[in-house]
């Protein structure tokens, strides 16, 4: 089955990073849908996150800026020290506000703005971390009609945040890296 | 949560009520504001959220005030601090007279930290500060320089970084939990409440900042800022923004030149 899905977003923390750089190369191109990725990190002016991830896979990847339009087949990644938000499903929206979680970028904050937007097209993934956000995103995204995937919590480097959100979101499908790209390559 | 209608309505109702207008405020964060605000206060209802807007009025400037985000840091990201110590101010310097507008200044930290950067170029004596920001009582607090001293471990690392070289403590006396920054840095401050969505330009300035307010804004209301800084901009005058902002999308933005990477442009006609 095929799912419609305009936006896959993956949140992550502790541990990401590997699971990030494992995956995005192995899904096909041209992709359909465009690509955001939340994960912690630390409040910092400069892109390293971005220049290794774009290092790493031959997906179009744009840095983020306030109001940067969001289009299909291109990689996001929130910036340090913003919330990153939608404004509809073609503008990004940054937001200075209060820490979630301890953490700005926050994943709960652009899951649940996410999941506003592009409701039930939308596919929310949450990664490897050591805390709790992300799990109210997941709920958000769930509630909106979009699906929700986990990473297999004994797969993941650090399991607390994959394995609060198992027990609290109750998650459409948990899967380790293979899973998730095999659903991203053949389901949407 | 706020739906998105009822986010329509509540804009409706507060400018028919009170005049003011977050028609162009970007969706998403005032979106976020609202929720926190609605959940904050515990209403579970949106009529009652409502109907208190509309017949309290201390109650709408409560929102007013707790829907402007209010973050900010002193010497927030050090890098831009060390371009404006190395690269901007020293053009100002031979300047009879240095005007400087904080555009959203909320309380105060980037102002005092400007001051503490003039004065160490030996130009605060000739420098006037204006701070503004649409709420008033965040510029009770910027007027007192009185801020958290738990905070006081981080603004010393970031103004080491952004090439500092004093002593960070001796800029204030310490009290308990709070400090009190030296009044001789306040004296060329000018604080004044000023909203950027519907006032006008009131001076003539060499260097404007205004860092991470302009993301609130739509593209709309982006451009009449940008347009409200051109007019309030001197001719070679420089503008500051936050790091993820850009006034690409925004009309006028072709009066300015960026600074390289950094987010200053000048005003070059």
């Amino acid at each position: 089955m095929r799912i419609r899905c305009e936006l896959v977003i993956f949140g992550g923390s502790a541990g990401s990073l590997q699971v990030l750089i494992n995956i995005l190369p192995q899904i096909k191109l041209p992709i359909p849908f465009a690509i955001v990725i939340v994960v912690h990190r630390k409040n910092s002016y400069d892109t390293v996150l971005e220049d290794l991830i774009a290092l790493k896979t031959l997906i179009p990847m744009e840095y983020v800026e306030d109001k940067s339009k969001l289009q299909p087949g291109v990689l996001y990644i929130a910036p340090s020290d913003y919330h990153m938000l939608f404004e509809d499903k073609n503008n990004i929206a940054l937001d200075g506000s209060e820490k979630v979680n301890y953490s700005r970028p926050s994943i709960d904050v652009s899951f649940e703005s996410a999941a506003f937007v592009f409701r039930e097209q939308l596919v929310g993934i949450l990664l490897s971390g050591a805390n709790a956000d992300g799990t109210f995103g997941l709920q958000m995204i769930q509630e909106k009609g979009g699906i929700t995937i986990v990473q297999k919590p004994e797969t993941a480097e650090v399991s607390y945040m994959p394995q609060f959100a198992v027990l609290n979101a109750n998650p459409d499908f948990i899967f380790n890296e293979e899973e998730i790209v095999t659903f991203l390559n053949s389901n949407i | 949560m706020i739906e998105e209608l009822e986010l329509e309505t509540l804009i409706n109702e507060v400018y028919e009520h009170y005049g003011f207008d977050f028609g162009n405020y970007s969706k998403a964060s005032l979106k976020r504001r609202v929720d926190r605000l609605y959940q904050m206060d515990g209403f579970s209802h949106f009529h009652e959220f409502l109907h208190r807007i509309q017949t309290d009025e201390k109650y709408y400037k409560r929102m007013i005030e707790e829907i402007t985000v209010n973050v900010t840091e002193m010497f927030r990201d050090p890098v831009f601090y060390s371009v404006l110590r190395n690269e901007i101010i020293p053009f100002l310097a031979p300047k009879p007279f240095i005007r400087i507008w904080h555009a959203g200044c909320s309380t105060g930290e980037e102002v005092f930290s400007m001051a503490i950067l003039l004065k160490e170029l030996g130009l605060l004596h000739k420098s006037l500060l204006y701070a503004t920001d649409i709420n008033a009582s965040v510029l009770e607090t910027a007027k007192k320089g009185i801020f958290p001293l738990r905070m006081m471990k981080q603004y010393s690392e970031n103004y080491l970084a952004s090439g500092g070289t004093e002593d960070f403590s001796s800029y204030y006396s310490a009290n308990f939990n709070i400090v009190k920054f030296n009044p001789e840095l306040s004296e060329k401050m000018v604080f004044s409440q000023h909203n950027l969505v519907s006032d006008t330009s009131f001076n003539e300035f060499d260097l404007i900042l205004c860092r991470n307010v302009l993301i609130y804004f739509n593209n709309d209301l982006q451009s009449r800022a940008i347009k409200l800084f051109d007019d309030s901009l001197s001719v070679l005058g420089f503008l500051a923004l936050g790091s993820k902002e850009t006034i690409k999308y925004t009309q006028g933005d072709s009066k300015f030149v960026q600074l390289r990477k950094e987010k200053i442009w000048r005003k070059i006609q």
